[in-house]
């Protein structure tokens, strides 16, 4: 516990070297997350392999037993992406942003403070911290995303996401102070059986649904999520999308945990909201042409099948069928270190390109897989774990909500109930076969093929420095996807902290032959090597055009692009995106040159709360006439107030 | 021990007969002779002494679709059963794996197609995208309905039990076949779904991802299609085929099944004309749905 406060330290003191340090700054406070990295981890690791590792600090009378901080199972699972992917973040920044832009020293001061506030919700374990902690990593990620602020874009984005993430604190801050009322204190812990069915229970299940939702970015909440994704420095998107948006689902798995008893219908709930996540997100992924939005919105896509896992545990846990329980959970939280892993390891390689080129735009890169052949590898990787391909990591949480579901479908749950098992096997499904097509089109329309534009074909490989953190997540992804047994002990007892009663991570073994999957996986590996060297055996023609039906002077222009890519599939799904899309008229018979366009705007944002907030705003406006400025109708309105209170007493 | 050996031998060597197979009913059918049934033998072995041919604008991802398309291929391979012979490695939930090691071979297929960076394969690649989301839950709904019916994970007591013989199972079997058959089409880019003879580039799926592959890379993807052909035929054979009680006449039973599955595909592709490239996901619907209502019988 003193070395994850000593790291939770370390980290908050990162940025403070460089605003002294004229050069290095950047060095230093690499080397301080990564010192920070290496003392949390060595408090979590031993919490995870069963110790307890020192549960309690801070403890006051006034503040009740489980004290301010605590290292608990959850706490050490959530820290491990927390650490890790904020090390890589801050190797990562020393080539992509130091040195070439502005406000370098009080974004490196933020970055630490953003780490360190991260660190502290994942242990908090009273009201008081777990909101102090929520609130520093709001404000500290607004002002990460507001790096560029030059742009209006950016400005936009960063108030956007300011907005939401407030929206979502008062909303929690109404859940904690019902959560006080009934409890008769702050702290965290266990919830008294029968609460949940309560119309209390209810209200702290929708209170802490919605408050958390707007982290997470579960749809219809998610509408801030893609524009400050996009606006934010590529290392600060890793970390929003792959830790930031986690806190939220942090925050629904520790209140899950405290419920001894919950209704079915609040796993149901969680499933229904998984999959409309997940399917919609994936298919607004489909319509995107900015590679960092289209990332983004597959963050609500993950987020929606973590939910899918966990109303399946929920599920399990209302009905009493315990393999379900730990399948659903231990899913769900495998894939919240997944997700980070892989989102992290995408946005770092999408940063890389973007910093090599200039765009984000997808219908003007291609052809960097041989220019920039190592961040291709690590973006190829990001992309075969996160379409849950084996024998990389996504696939073995999706393999264990999967299997669990299955379960699902052979336990006597009830006729109504027995249908959402299936809802997530169809959902997981057809997320998969989506989110496989829009990969294959953002690392096709990336990497493959030939440079659309000058810039983009003399890009150069990104530095050491960027290169190396990418390679460490992509090894991570390799490790989990390869020996998911290695990691199981740990996992079933974590997914055991949510109240089961199956006993530690033998159970987890006991249902899943995770051992397979490493069989799976070397013997894939064997025959690809095998394969491949048997492919070059003989003698090969280069340098030779592609075939094109025997047309050889084809340029980068006529390359199918992106948006035709996806077109079959965003025709299909037009009822939920709504494309807009800005057709030339072509008239006579030498027609002037025309302009396509066509984007995919947000449902929620573009469609529904801007509008709204604007009629609002126009509304005010008809207040003005009240507001003249002159100081006698003040006082007028002050004499005709008082005089309809008495009336009004009087009466 | 045998039976593994045969199992793998299965695996290795009868996948290229089967197109030869469809081939041969279709020319009969059309009242040609036609090439010989082993003529995709003659094909590999010719296309593995020659030179390969790399466009310059492809990378090493060029090479992952083949290659990656056979050894997903052959690991999905070990893991169904061929009839009522359980399959060499069986664990609870490798239906999964199984399902996914095709979207593995599908992925990289798509990934070889645009790295070359034609229009024409463009096209191909974003047909089999869109096509395979559809087919996809087909594919997991037969699984579930299975998975009901037999409380089972594992394909080989899933696939394998013996549907035909209990007539509440008939109904949904049936119909989750029907919607397998669809998704069985689609997949293996057959009549009416892709016709894999016309060599206008345009109207094809698969065949057009792969135009620019020749030589030994070539030779692997012909050999991982049939592989497929094989693979994912079996899904459909095992549950229709009745158990006999000796092995030897359940491999005989088997290798018979997949001999008219061929020729069903043949006389399929000779009697009826691929659909427009827009109705093509009516049709996977059709699946989705038979496979869907298959479930529904489950439960009740």
């Amino acid at each position: 516990m003193s070395l994850c406060l000593l790291a939770l330290l370390v980290a908050a003191v990162s940025g403070v070297p460089g605003l002294f340090l004229r050069r290095q700054g950047g060095e230093a406070a690499a080397g301080l997350l990564g010192l920070a990295a290496v003392l949390g981890l060595t408090a979590a690791l031993p919490v995870l392999a069963g110790g307890t590792g020192g549960t309690l600090l801070l403890r006051t009378a006034a503040l009740g037993s489980p004290g301010l901080l605590a290292l608990d199972p959850l706490a050490a699972f959530f820290s491990i992406p927390v650490l890790l992917l904020s090390f890589c973040g801050g190797l990562y920044s020393l080539g992509y942003w130091e040195g070439h832009r502005g406000h370098t020293p009080i974004l490196r001061l933020v970055y630490g403070l953003l780490t360190a506030s991260l660190l502290m919700l994942v242990m908090a374990s009273h009201a008081l911290t777990f909101l102090l902690a929520w609130e520093g990593m709001a404000l500290a990620a607004f002002v990460l995303v507001m790096a560029e602020d030059r742009e209006p874009e950016t400005r936009r984005a960063g108030w956007i996401y300011l907005a939401a993430t407030h929206t979502g604190t008062l909303l929690l801050f109404a859940a904690f102070a019902l959560l006080a009322k009934v409890q008769g204190h702050s702290a965290f812990a266990a919830l008294p059986a029968g609460l949940a069915a309560t119309r209390g229970g209810t209200a702290l299940f929708a209170l802490f649904l919605l408050g958390f939702g707007f982290k997470t970015g579960v749809l219809p909440l998610h509408f801030w999520l893609p524009p400050a994704h996009a606006a934010a420095p590529s290392h600060v998107s890793a970390l929003m999308s792959g830790v930031l948006l986690k806190m939220g689902i942090l925050g629904i798995v520790r209140f899950l945990s405290w419920v001894p008893d919950p209704p079915p219908w609040w796993g149901g709930t969680l499933v229904a909201l998984g999959a409309l996540s997940g399917i919609l997100g994936v298919a607004f992924a489909l319509g995107q042409h900015d590679l960092k939005r289209l990332l983004a919105y597959h963050s609500i896509e993950n987020i929606g099948i973590i939910l899918l896992g966990l109303g399946l545990g929920t599920l399990g846990k209302a009905t009493g069928h315990p393999a379900m329980q730990t399948l659903g959970y231990a899913g769900a939280l495998l894939h919240v270190v997944n997700h980070s892993l892989f989102k992290g390891l995408l946005f770092l390689s999408a940063g890389s390109v973007l910093r090599a080129t200039g765009t984000r735009d997808l219908e003007r890169l291609g052809g960097l897989g041989r220019t920039m052949p190592w961040t291709s590898a690590a973006f190829l990787a990001g992309s075969w774990a996160i379409c849950g391909l084996p024998p990389l990591n996504g696939f073995v949480s999706e393999w264990l909500i999967y299997l669990g579901a299955f379960r699902g479908l052979g336990l006597p749950l009830g006729l109504g109930r027995q249908t959402w098992p299936l809802v997530i096997l169809v959902s997981l499904a057809l997320i998969g076969a989506l989110a496989l097509a829009c990969f294959a089109k953002a690392f096709g329309a990336v990497f493959l093929g030939l440079p659309r534009t000058r810039t983009v074909a003399q890009a150069a490989e990104a530095p050491r420095t960027m290169l190396l953190p990418m390679g460490l997540l992509a090894l991570a992804c390799l490790a989990i996807g390869a020996a998911p047994a290695l990691f199981a002990p740990a996992l079933g007892r974590v997914a055991d902290s949510m109240g089961g009663s199956l006993g530690g991570g033998e159970a987890l073994r006991a249902l899943v032959p995770l051992r397979m999957l490493t069989w799976a996986a070397v013997i894939l590996g064997l025959l690809a090597l095998l394969l491949g060297r048997w492919l070059r055996l003989v003698p090969q023609g280069r340098d030779l055009p592609t075939w094109d039906c025997g047309y050889a002077a084809a340029d980068a222009r006529m390359q199918y692009t992106a948006s035709s890519f996806a077109d079959g599939l965003t025709r299909g799904l037009r009822w939920a995106l709504r494309p807009v899309a800005h057709l030339p008229r072509i008239a006579g018979w030498f027609p002037r040159l025309a302009r396509y366009e066509s984007h995919v705007p947000d449902p929620v944002l573009d469609r529904t709360a801007s509008p709204a907030l604007q009629l609002i705003v126009r509304s005010a406006g008809l207040l003005r006439v009240a507001q003249g400025g002159a100081l006698p109708v003040y006082l007028l309105y002050v004499l005709l107030t008082l005089l309809a209170l008495l009336v009004w007493m009087v009466a | 021990m045998l039976q593994f050996l045969l199992h793998g031998l299965t695996v290795l060597l009868l996948p290229p007969l089967l197109p030869g197979l469809i081939a041969k009913t279709k020319a009969l059918m059309a009242g040609r002779q036609g090439p010989p049934v082993l003529q995709l033998y003659y094909d590999l072995a010719k296309l593995a002494r020659k030179q390969a041919v790399f466009s310059r604008t492809t990378t090493w991802v060029f090479l992952a679709g083949p290659v990656g398309g056979v050894a997903a291929g052959l690991v999905a391979s070990c893991l169904v059963p061929f009839g009522h012979t359980p399959a060499p490695v069986s664990f609870e939930g490798d239906v999964i794996l199984f399902a996914y090691l095709f979207g593995l071979a599908r992925f990289l297929t798509i990934l070889s197609a645009l790295d070359t960076g034609s229009s024409f394969e463009g096209m191909g690649a974003a047909r089999e995208a869109t096509f395979s989301a559809l087919a996809e839950p087909a594919l997991f709904l037969g699984f579930a309905a299975l998975a009901k019916a037999t409380s089972s994970l594992s394909l080989s007591t899933m696939l394998a039990f013996p549907g035909s013989l209990t007539a509440r199972f008939t109904g949904p079997l049936i119909l989750i076949l029907a919607g397998w058959v669809i998704v069985y089409l689609a997949e293996n880019s057959r009549i009416p779904v892709d016709d894999p003879n016309t060599h206008l580039e345009l109207t094809m799926i698969h065949e057009v991802m792969v135009l620019d592959h020749s030589g030994r890379p070539f030779a692997l993807v012909l050999y991982g299609a049939s592989l497929k052909l094989l693979v994912l035929g079996t899904l459909i054979l095992t549950p229709a085929l009745p158990r006999a009680p000796h092995a030897w006449q359940n491999w005989l039973a088997f290798y018979a099944a997949l001999a008219g599955l061929a020729v069903a595909v043949g006389v399929v592709e000779s009697s009826m004309a691929r659909f427009r490239m827009t109705k093509v996901p009516q049709f996977l619907v059709a699946g989705v749905l038979a496979t869907a209502f298959a479930f529904l019988l489950m439960l009740v």
